[in-house]
């Protein structure tokens, strides 16, 4: 296990992220997609940080909280951002945002 | 998760994700980050997504096939991601990288006010700038007209 285990932890959920964010066609579901992401690569910095075998410091947990942080104020906006075009157009499908293609 | 058909299924699923995430910041001796997780997201985030799930949320009577044409594509490139970070994780020499160094508060909370100082004022002001910007998003347009009249 040790530091490879939760690297490659963290590339999984990275990659179940990034299908979901492709893949889905629910606007919320992608939100939640990029909060996962988000969440990966935070996993990977935690670990980075408590493995390091020289200059140890706690950038790596300082940066993590600062990567929530950031976060917090993406869900935010993402979410008013969907329920103002959900309120106009009565659907979450991406797919029947095509005003500009129609 | 991401496959789930039901959205609130994914967002309960979402919760467990976040819960484990959190236990896997402190088993890394990263107890402060791990309450950050728990507060943050199991408090904050996963009930600011349930909210936005029920207030859209129609009614799950007809529910459409949840992916898009595109699953092949992504497929691939998720894939492909996870290979290759996987490939260099696995193939890179991490030295003696084996003991797990505990974060202590003190010296966490020291970092936080006087080197990242800067970064966590910016930061403030960022989640101001958010706020303002959700509940201008998010307002009804009528109450709007109201407030005009």
């Amino acid at each position: 296990m040790g530091l490879q285990g939760y690297l490659l932890v963290s590339a999984i959920l990275f990659g179940i992220g990034m299908f979901g964010f492709l893949a889905r066609r629910n606007a919320i579901l992608m939100l939640i997609s990029i909060e996962l992401m988000l969440n990966a690569v935070n996993l990977s910095l935690v670990a980075f940080n408590a493995y390091a075998y020289y200059a140890p410091d706690d950038n790596g947990a300082v940066f993590a909280l600062l990567v929530m942080a950031v976060a917090a104020a993406e869900a935010t906006v993402g979410l008013a951002l969907v329920i103002a075009i959900i309120r106009t157009r009565q659907t979450p499908e991406v797919d029947d945002y095509a005003d500009l293609k129609d | 998760m991401v496959t789930l058909r039901n959205i609130i299924h994914s967002a309960i699923a979402m919760m467990v994700c976040f819960g484990s995430l959190a236990g896997m910041y402190a088993l890394l001796g990263a107890p402060i980050v791990a309450a950050a997780q728990v507060l943050i997201y199991l408090g904050a985030i996963s009930v600011l997504i349930l909210f936005a799930i029920m207030l859209t949320q129609a009614g799950d009577a007809n529910l459409p096939s949840p992916f898009h044409r595109q699953v092949p594509l992504a497929i691939v490139a998720a894939v492909v991601v996870v290979g290759l970070i996987g490939w260099a994780v696995t193939q890179t020499d991490w030295g003696n990288a084996t003991v797990v160094i505990a974060i202590g508060l003190d010296a966490l909370a020291e970092a936080l006010f006087t080197t990242y100082a800067l970064p966590f004022e910016i930061l403030s002001l960022l989640l101001l700038v958010a706020i303002i910007g959700a509940i201008y998003l998010a307002r009804r347009p009528e109450d709007d007209e109201k407030a005009n009249s």
